[in-house]
């Protein structure tokens, strides 16, 4: 481009030409008040904002992709520890049952994270870099590093139904992929409580600091419930302490995430969220029973609704916690306020 | 290279890896000489051919832009209030609002319109003199709606150019980077559409583009820089309002411009993100405001939320040791 007829100052990087009239008008200047009185004249509401739109973005996510996948890749992570213990311990039918619901679970959030790129095709693009600062990356790769070790272990189980050459090599790395994936699955549970407390979303990085564990718990309980629902009661007693373990400290951690948050819990105890976490502790309470039931009762049919329910209780608490997020992410309040109280006074 | 992201200070294009990087570019946006023409706008839009992004009244001001997004990388920001600028005696009395038949409105709106009216709206005209008030005190100027102050704040928001960029650092495809000039920019042949930089930004700019599926914001003209050009929104400011330049000289000529203003009586003015201390490390496009940020639509204390990644990931690496001794116990607990 060439230079047209002057039109304000050019700013060029060797300095200012043609510099414009008016530019460091003296505005508000003229007139004979006393200064001083801009800052005092509108009383401090609540809080300001312009024309109350938010300040920040509500992620463009989609609640069934990635608040489904929070859910299912904690199952999956928990799935996959809950059948290394049960290799190690002899239980050939929750083994049998864990590394189904660990390679479904994974499978199934592979193709729901896929589903939800704005570009689904260029999902090979998460793998050109390793970034510590993004638990995207970071996740991606202990995803893709899973999946594959979860496959061989489910199709170890299937062995029967493979030609023999291909039984016969699943039957070979069956031991090195159990080791792997056992050694990856407990951060796959927890990294996603960073993964979304590292975004400016004020419910979500508020509680970083108890995220992981919750999501851990939980990932307990949604794996220890659906291991349950699928293994013989004889077998599945670790699967029913593991999942009422996860689902009481679950519990806990979500109280404790409300003390932390102060006025930014609003958006968990209100509207979608305060229902779905409402109906998430009656799960857990029916789930936590019906379980203890199980076990005295010796019966497989509590055994399963209490699994399912513990299974669900970890889903709303992934749903509740997804919605409240973006819904202290629409209303600038919730920006606002809290940074009001660090942010740099008003000047004189 | 991901320690100095996250701590490195000031020289974002040297800790990104350029060994010997231009100057740091930048905007300094003195919102004090907006006059909301919108030129920045249509500018950015032209030549980074845009797409139109709907013909909307938000029914709130004269903005119906609303805020940025993945097709708004300027926005300009109206704000009408009910107070005085700095010490001039505003023209509210002058306007022809309320019922014309009110004589004294009459008598007003014509007493304006004299020869000094349009160049002197604003300041002391000599219209405003009304006579004494009915409380025998001072006239006040005082419209058909009551009110006596108006003043309008117009900002042209931007993309900050963080120096501590959130989006740049959770990017998981290395989609965005750092340029040589220190901006920060989406190179849209990477992006995968993830996501994750739009709820990541503490100022809501960058934004996905729903038929596309890819991110997009303000690139600093990129194009233009690379060969010497300054952007084009800062080009098509009539104001000088939009100031492009080195980062330091700006951030020298917005603080003498501070001051200017201070001492013309507008107390209120102050600067928005020229500080390297804040939150993000200072930012490389800045504003002065006057108001508080949240007025404008700006955060009042961003902080770059990968400030708090480290100890995180500290806490993901204990949970997970937790899961896995929980999983522990409840084998050794489980006797048949
Ligand atoms: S303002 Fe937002 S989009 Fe721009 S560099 Fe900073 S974090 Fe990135
Ligand atoms: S949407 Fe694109 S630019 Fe944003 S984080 Fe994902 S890959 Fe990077």
């Amino acid at each position: 481009m060439t230079a047209g007829p002057p039109s304000g100052t050019e700013v060029r990087r060797d300095g200012l030409h043609r510099v414009a009239p008016g530019r460091d008008a003296l505005i508000g200047s003229r007139g004979g008040r006393r200064p001083g009185r801009g800052g005092e004249v509108v009383p401090p509401a609540e809080f300001r904002s312009y024309y109350g739109r938010a300040v920040i973005k509500p992620p463009v996510w989609k609640a069934h992709n990635i608040a489904g996948y929070l859910f299912l890749g904690g199952a999956a992570g928990g799935a996959t520890l809950l059948a290394a213990g049960a290799d190690l311990t002899g239980r050939p039918d929750m083994r049998r049952a864990a590394r189904l619901v660990s390679a479904g679970a994974t499978g199934l959030s592979l193709a729901v994270l896929i589903a939800d790129l704005g570009k689904p095709e260029r999902f090979v693009h998460m793998l050109r870099v390793v970034k510590p600062t993004s638990p995207m990356s970071i996740g991606t790769w202990l995803l893709s590093g899973l999946s594959p070790l979860v496959a061989v272990a489910a199709l170890d189980e299937v062995s029967g139904l493979l030609p023999r050459r291909w039984a016969d090599l699943v039957g070979r790395l069956a031991r090195p992929s159990r080791l792997a994936a056992t050694a990856i699955a407990p951060a796959v549970t927890t990294y996603t409580g960073a993964l979304i407390a590292n975004t400016a979303v004020p419910a979500w990085h508020g509680a970083y600091r108890e995220l992981p564990y919750l999501f851990g718990a939980s990932a307990l309980a949604a794996a220890g419930g659906l291991v349950a629902a699928a293994s013989p009661t004889s077998e599945a007693a670790p699967a029913r302490i593991a999942g009422i373990a996860g689902s009481v400290a679950a519990q806990l951690l979500d109280r404790a995430v409300h003390r932390r948050l102060g006025m930014l819990a609003e958006p968990l105890t209100k509207g979608r969220s305060g229902r779905l976490l409402r109906a998430s502790r009656w799960c857990a309470g029916a789930g936590i029973a019906l379980l203890t039931a199980s076990a005295v009762r010796r019966s497989r049919t509590l055994g399963v609704a209490g699994g399912l329910a513990l299974a669900a209780e970890s889903a709303l608490t992934k749903f509740g916690y997804f919605h409240a997020g973006t819904a202290s992410a629409a209303d600038p309040k919730y920006t606002v306020v809290p940074q009001r109280e660090h942010a740099p006074a008003t000047p004189a | 290279m991901t320690d100095n992201l996250l701590e490195g200070r000031e020289d974002p294009a040297r800790d990104s890896g350029y060994p010997q990087p231009p100057p740091r570019m930048g905007f300094f946006t003195d919102t004090s000489v907006c006059i909301g023409c919108k030129a920045c706008e249509v500018a950015c839009k032209e030549w980074n051919l845009i797409p139109d992004d709907g013909l909307s009244l938000l029914g709130m001001s004269y903005d119906n832009t609303g805020m940025l997004g993945a097709d708004t990388w300027r926005h300009v920001a109206f704000i009408e209030q009910d107070r005085p600028l700095g010490r001039q005696n505003n023209a509210v009395a002058l306007m022809p609002v309320g019922p014309s038949s009110a004589a004294r409105n009459a008598q007003v709106v014509a007493a304006g319109l004299g020869d000094q009216h349009g160049a002197r709206l604003g300041s002391e005209t000599g219209a405003t003199r009304l006579g004494p008030s009915p409380d025998g005190g001072p006239a006040q100027p005082v419209t058909a709606d009551g009110r006596t102050e108006l003043r309008w704040l117009m900002a042209s928001d931007v993309c900050k150019h963080c120096t501590h960029a959130a989006c740049l650092d959770v990017c998981p495809t290395g989609s965005l980077f750092r340029t040589e000039f220190g901006t920060v920019v989406v190179q849209e042949d990477i992006c995968n559409g993830c996501g994750y930089c739009v709820p990541a930004c503490p100022y809501g700019v960058i934004d996905q583009r729903k038929d596309d599926g890819r991110v997009w914001k303000c690139t600093l003209c990129y194009d233009r820089l690379s060969v010497g050009q300054e952007p084009a929104c800062s080009k098509a400011c009539p104001t000088d309002s939009i100031q492009f330049g080195p980062v330091d000289e700006l951030r020298e000529r917005a603080a003498h411009r501070v001051e200017q203003l201070h001492d013309a009586g507008v107390v209120e003015a102050r600067l928005y993100g020229a500080d390297p201390d804040d939150g993000v490390g200072g930012t490389g496009a800045f504003f002065l405001l006057l108001d508080e940020p949240e007025v404008y639509g700006f955060p009042p204390d961003p902080v770059v939320t990968t400030r708090d990644l480290p100890a995180m990931w500290r806490h993901a690496v204990i949970a997970a040791v937790g899961v896995a001794a929980t999983a522990l116990a409840a084998f050794a607990g489980a006797r048949r």
